[in-house]
């Protein structure tokens, strides 16, 4: 009983910041859509349901991250097989360089993207920003899948193909489930991409939400696109819930290094030949070309960007940049762990396992809920005092720890999942108290998880944008509201600064991510 | 550098004591008769010397907040009135105007005009010369088949100068407005979704080079692309222009309203009136403020921008982008 109670208090901490940073603020702005000043109405809902212009947002948000999430998932997986499965040199930069579209500012990515039809574009950018999502997710599984059942089939007279459909793949499950979970929040969530592809011809329910609440001030129409909005994610998660866990059956997992092997080209030549073109021309050709734009400047080569950048607020930017990314770091990874530690209980009864995964699946949410509405949430919410942060410095932080806590929590539950119960179980008959289990395994497990989580929460504040701007900020900007800003002076010159700014973001971004990847510990599996 | 690098420490401090649950014992600067807060958008830049100077002369702890673009901190400023972000505000535009004033979120419905600036077509003269084409010259042109293919603007449901050309083409043309945009996209008009896509990666003088000579900007962009010969290499088509003004103003329910007032009347200063074209790239208010040596060259006004009423404007700007949308998106 006590312990229960301990864990309840646990749980308690991070909960209580979800609640009031998130789902406080979120609720209260939509809560005004279905209130007119004096009374509560659904007026406003009918309307929006009957609006040509919602159902299309809503078909094109399905559409366009359906597809973006199908063709990421299938290009990812061949990349998972490579970057990990495999084993060759420079793989680790490899495994870095894929990551940096997934911080870049979609502004940047805009312009790489600009050439082909919106809808295409829209598409492609979706699938540069997440392709590492699944390379990492399913390459970290695939890397410790026991060799042997492959090899059984195989000797049993099975083909390469038939190993790879019937066994190999439905042992990603679990791993393809998670990443798909993943891509298609961000994918149908995201805001910027389709604002700066979208011609303003191209609406999703997020830049219709934007629309409604920014630019209009029309609150009912938000609010009705806000519960449509989270209606499409809860379903979405609970879906691929729901195939993770019947996949998730009966994998045994070995050491990382156990099953990885030299390129073969008569065996691996598809894979290498799609996964090199994917890197060359969905990642490399955009971010070299992204490189080079910033050294030109009105049609000559020249440092002027860099150097003009140097004179203006780089290091200013920069450094606000660190300090907001070590704040939202810190906070992101010490609720995360906390939400590690309660969902990787293992409780007997089927209630307290539900609850379980329904708490997974709340702390998933702030992925898939708009940055407008709770942006615009916290200015109504938070304006009295103790809690009167609307224009304070932490509150940039925190907003980001909300963005990176899902990320945190997917880094952290496999590590804590990878303990055996048997060890557990031991210790307890040995006559471990609770505590002391906690003490010598479950924290060390965590704490290997702790450098990669770490990276990702640092990573995705250091990114961040969309929760910040519509923040009341301090005027020191981070660094991707600089790029932002410098883009929209209107000068030819604030262009390659602009371009430069972007160069070091990503530079930056990428020594975190090889940083975290080294730190990487053996059990994380997905994010 | 050392006031940034106590800055970063302040913040610092300030995250620790959040990440250990206490809510950081925020001064409320706008509560105390020292403070002012300051609501500014994105593009309000004040520089360092100038904020120090208005410090000095006031005794005043100024605390500059920023937020989104226009549309949105108008927004949020209605959404917050009970409550006020702040004690005065910078860069309310008459595209906006009418709506604050109508929510009452402006201390005695005053505001003050700041600057302002042009939004043009503008065109690549080198192109044209090459081409041995005459320069287009009104709205009407630009439907023209000799001038297919050439214009790009950023799209009036994504960008706030191509909303402003959007009302241009109201204040020009009327109900007939939306048959001129059928016109436009008939005679190969290329909407993007901004300015920087529209001047920087289309526009054949833009840094992208790209293969439109004509696109959508500012009045003032000439002035930024000087060739060797120490002549501008683009113009803009003056009889284009949509005119855009910034004002400023004392929130209704300011905690420090004289310090607010004091605010505006130091934007109106000819020390700050004269930063206003490097800084923002529009014209000052005060037009006794002399101007850079390029834009008396080559950045003139419009003697007669097209107009359009601020009330109009509200009342009207949902349903034009939406009619907008329907038919060229």
């Amino acid at each position: 009983m006590i312990r229960r109670l301990a864990w309840v208090l646990v749980a308690a901490v991070p909960a209580a910041f979800l609640a009031v940073f998130f789902v406080w603020p979120a609720l209260s702005l939509v809560t005004r859509g279905f209130h007119d000043g004096e009374s509560w109405t659904l007026a406003g809902l009918a309307a929006v349901a009957g609006s040509r212009r919602t159902w299309d947002a809503l078909v094109f948000t399905l559409a366009t991250a359906s597809a973006a999430t199908a063709i990421t998932v299938a290009l990812g997986v061949v990349g998972a097989y490579v970057l990990y499965r495999l084993r060759f040199r420079g793989q680790s930069w490899l495994r870095g360089l894929v990551t940096v579209p997934f911080v870049l500012p979609t502004v940047v990515v805009g312009i790489a993207f600009s050439g082909p039809h919106p809808v295409a574009g829209i598409v492609l950018a979706m699938v540069f920003f997440n392709y590492s999502v699944v390379v990492r997710t399913v390459g970290a599984l695939w890397i410790r899948l026991d060799p042997r059942q492959a090899q059984a089939a195989t000797a049993l007279g099975a083909s390469p193909r038939q190993v790879a459909l019937s066994v190999t793949l439905p042992s990603l499950g679990p791993a393809v489930a998670s990443a798909a979970a993943l891509v298609f929040l961000f994918c149908a969530s995201g805001f910027g991409i389709v604002m700066t592809l979208g011609r303003g011809q191209y609406h999703t329910i997020e830049t219709e939400i934007w629309f409604q609440t920014t630019q209009v001030l029309n609150l009912t129409a938000a609010a009705a696109l806000s519960i449509a909005q989270v209606v499409v994610v809860t379903v979405s998660l609970w879906l691929t819930n729901a195939w993770q866990r019947r996949s998730q059956a009966a994998l045994k997992l070995m050491p990382e290094t156990s099953s990885t092997s030299a390129p073969v080209w008569g065996r691996d030549w598809p894979a290498l030949l799609l996964t090199g073109v994917v890197i060359l021309g969905l990642l490399v050709v955009p971010l070299a070309g992204l490189v080079l734009r910033s050294l030109r400047v009105r049609g000559a080569w020249s440092l002027d960007g860099y150097r003009r950048l140097l004179d203006e607020e780089l290091v200013g930017a920069i450094s606000t940049s660190l300090v907001t990314a070590t704040g939202a770091a810190a906070i992101a990874v010490g609720l995360g762990m906390l939400v590690a530690l309660t969902a990787s209980r293992r409780p007997h009864s089927r209630t307290g396992r539900s609850w379980l995964h329904a708490l997974e699946t709340v702390y998933m949410l702030p992925l898939g809920v708009s940055a407008v509405t709770v942006g615009f949430g916290y200015l109504i919410t938070l304006n009295r005092p103790p809690l009167d942060l609307r224009s304070s410095v932490v509150l940039i932080p925190i907003a980001q720890a909300v963005v990176a806590l899902p990320l945190v929590v997917r880094t952290l539950l496999p590590t804590l999942r990878a303990i055996s119960p048997r060890q557990i179980q031991a210790a307890q008959v040995l006559g471990a108290s609770p505590l002391r289990v906690l003490g010598t395994i479950e924290l060390p497990a965590l704490g290997r998880g702790f450098g990669l989580a770490l990276g990702f929460a640092f990573a995705t504040s250091l990114g961040e944008f969309g929760a910040t701007t519509f923040l009341a900020r301090p005027d020191n900007p981070t660094l991707p509201v600089l790029i932002y800003r410098l883009f929209s002076r209107p000068t030819g010159d604030n262009y390659a600064m602009a371009l430069a700014a972007s160069v070091v973001l990503a530079l930056l971004t990428a020594a975190v991510m090889v940083a975290a990847e080294q730190a990487r510990p053996r059990e994380v599996e997905s994010w | 550098m050392t006031l940034r690098a106590s800055a970063a420490l302040a913040a610092a401090a300030a995250l620790t004591l959040a990440a250990c649950g206490q809510p950081a014992a925020e001064e409320t600067t706008d509560e105390a008769p020292t403070g002012l807060t300051v609501v500014s958008h994105e593009s309000f830049v004040m520089p360092d010397e100038l904020k120090e100077q208005f410090a000095e002369e006031t005794g005043l702890d100024v605390t500059y907040t920023t937020l989104a673009d226009t549309g949105s901190m108008v927004n949020q400023l209605i959404l917050t009135k009970d409550s006020p972000l702040g004690d005065v505000v910078f860069g309310i535009d008459n595209t906006f105007a009418s709506r604050a004033l109508g929510e009452g979120i402006i201390a005695g419905d005053e505001l003050t005009e700041i600057d302002f600036g042009d939004v043009c077509v503008n065109a690549d003269l080198a192109w044209f010369d090459e081409q041995g084409l005459p320069l287009p010259e009104t709205l009407d042109d630009l439907t023209d088949p000799q001038y297919r293919d050439l214009f790009v603007t950023p799209s009036p449901a994504s960008s706030s100068p191509g909303l402003a050309f959007l009302f241009a083409t109201v204040g020009a043309k009327g109900d007939g407005w939306l048959d001129y945009w059928r016109e436009l996209e008939a005679n190969g008009t290329l909407v993007v979704s901004g300015w920087t896509e529209a001047y920087n990666v289309e526009f054949t003088a833009g840094e992208g080079q790209g293969d439109r000579p004509l696109v959508l900007s500012y009045s003032t962009s000439p002035a930024w692309t000087i060739g060797d010969d120490g002549e501008s290499t683009t113009t803009a088509l003056l009889d284009t222009c949509f005119r855009q003004t910034e004002y400023a103003g004392v929130l209704e329910g300011a905690a420090n309203p004289e310090g607010a007032q004091q605010f505006v009347d130091f934007l109106l200063s000819p020390e700050f009136q004269a930063t206003i074209p490097e800084n923002m790239y529009m014209y000052p208010a005060d037009t006794s403020v002399e101007l850079p040596e390029e834009w008396v060259r080559f950045a003139p006004l419009s003697d007669a921008p097209i107009e359009l009423g601020s009330e109009e404007i509200d009342a009207n700007r949902e349903r034009w982008i939406q009619e907008w949308t329907e038919a060229i998106g």
